[in-house]
């Protein structure tokens, strides 16, 4: 069985910090969203090959986005980056640039006032992009093992079936790589409310465990501010009972492994384990919901590292993302015959008893090796690249958080 | 495969559940053998909800996916419907609409 094999097909593309990508990636990206369509104008161009679009539309300074553009354009999938800047936006464009620099990746910046407009700018920018696509073919390569992948998990368009197949399964399959000394990573402390006194008995420390209970207090006193109610009716009526039930359909993803830290958006874990990633604003509600969407929160797991996203989905989302490939896991038997050519994983199969949580864990698991091994998923081959990045505020980490 | 002998009802999720999950609706006088024991069904059980796979003791915890979901109200024989009649959150109260549509506890 493939889980027992530690060593991959792939030769991993190997980084400066030691890191290997499962993909080689350029990244363009926007500094304002009035950079936006000429950053789009040359992407599009480079249709079919690895030419990624993200960005940061707000004008005004935000620590966070700061470090997630910054953490995303040195990912491991990522060889290179294209940044466009209108000229006046306050986004530090030098620093950002000469942080990627230092990484010997070839990096670029196109300042539009200054370049001339729109269409100086594109061209200019298209002449460096395949200039770079050409470099970055010739990045060592480097036998990756499965204990140097990051794996981050996210449900969206759930709905009763995903708590049942598609997360529990995911949660095996989470078991099977932080056995192999793969980093897992899980989040949606929103939705695991009622179930921080089980979670915190997880943690391997006493200290870390105290961090998760508070991860999800202050996630709870974030929605009551945002005026989310946690358990509706509704839900009974589909056979949930109480709130720590309702939160399980979440929580069951992580698996049942110890939970090794704490981490916030762009914190990269050194070590194999479980980690839980904490979404929800540091502070009193500033700039709105935690997540305005699922690829907010895709794009937080990959600035964490993660090579690869699980999405389990019972109602049936398509989304991909920019950099890391999104394997999709279908929790709704019903919803993968409609929508089977956006779902690489039937998890349907357990709700007609026709697998068991553990079998489509393993197949999960498998598909993950075989995507890192350089296979597309169905999102990645259908073209899905949504990326999303808005205001948000953090303090950082406390010393507890990452007691490994 | 982790089902309760050849049914093609009740899908366990866990080994440390005492629940089974309903993924096709129960009749009365379906026949399931539950943790070795045959166990016959006098009610109708809709897909999603939560059947005991052996006799639950009074604030014995409930197990789904291997998390503790609440506690037993009263005792909860094998087979039994486990819903809000027999089952309360160790957190908060659930509050649902009764068939007036009044929130009750």
């Amino acid at each position: 069985m493939s889980s027992s094999s530690n060593v991959l097909p792939l030769q991993g593309f190997l980084r400066s910090d030691g890191r290997k990508g499962i993909r080689n990636c350029i990244v363009v990206a926007y500094l304002v969203e009035c950079a936006h369509h000429v950053a789009r104008e040359i992407v599009d161009a480079f249709r079919g090959q690895p030419v990624h679009l993200i960005g940061f539309g707000g004008c005004y300074p935000n620590a966070y986005a700061d470090r997630m553009m910054n953490t995303l354009c040195t990912h491991p999938n990522v060889g290179g980056a294209l940044l466009l800047s209108l000229g006046c936006e306050s986004f530090n464009r030098h620093r950002l640039a000469e942080h990627i620099a230092k990484t010997g990746r070839p990096v670029e910046t196109v300042v539009i006032q200054q370049t001339g407009g729109t269409r100086k700018s594109i061209d200019s920018g298209k002449v460096w992009v395949e200039r770079a696509l050409q470099q970055i073919a010739e990045v060592p390569r480097a036998p990756l093992h499965v204990n140097e992948l990051v794996v981050g998990t996210v449900c969206g368009g759930s709905d009763a079936t995903s708590g049942i197949s598609a997360n529990p399964a995911v949660g095996r399959a989470f078991d099977l790589l932080v056995r192999q000394g793969a980093v897992t990573i899980f989040e949606e402390t929103g939705e695991m409310i009622g179930l921080e006194d089980a979670m915190s008995t997880r943690a391997i420390t006493p200290e870390l465990g105290h961090e998760l209970k508070t991860s999800v207090e202050k996630a709870a006193h974030y929605y009551k501010q945002m005026g989310h109610a946690s358990f509706a009716p509704g839900n009974a009526e589909g056979g949930l009972t109480t709130i720590e039930e309702k939160s399980i359909g979440a929580y069951c993803k992580s698996g049942d492994s110890p939970i090794s830290g704490l981490i916030k958006p762009g914190d990269v874990p050194r070590n194999g384990g479980l980690y839980l990633l904490d979404v929800v604003p540091d502070g009193e509600p500033r700039f709105g919901f935690p997540n305005i969407n699922d690829n907010a929160e895709i794009a937080e797991l990959i600035a964490c590292g993660s090579h690869v996203i699980l999405f389990t989905t019972g109602r049936g989302s398509v989304v991909g993302s920019a950099i890391s490939p999104v394997i999709k896991i279908c929790a709704n038997p019903e919803t993968y015959e409609r929508m089977s050519d956006d779902m690489d994983i039937n998890a349907g199969k357990i709700l007609r008893l026709e697998a068991s949580v553990d079998e489509v864990g393993d197949e999960i698991y498998r598909k993950v090796l075989d995507v890192a091994s350089g296979t597309q998923s169905c999102s990645e081959s259908l073209g899905h690249q949504e990326f999303v990045l808005t205001y948000k505020s953090f303090e950082p980490i406390g010393p507890a958080c990452l007691p490994g | 495969m982790q089902t309760e002998g050849k049914s093609r009802k009740l899908l366990r999720i866990h080994r440390d559940d005492n629940v089974l999950i309903v993924v096709a609706p129960i009749r009365p006088g379906d026949r399931e053998i539950l943790d070795g024991h045959e166990v016959v069904f006098t009610q109708n059980i809709a897909i999603g909800h939560k059947v005991a796979v052996r006799d639950i003791e009074t604030g014995e915890k409930i197990f789904k996916c291997g998390v503790p979901i609440g506690s037993a109200k009263e005792r909860i024989p094998a087979g039994s419907h486990i819903h809000l009649h027999n089952l309360k959150s160790d957190y908060i109260a659930t509050y649902t609409l009764d068939k007036d549509h009044v929130f009750v506890k």
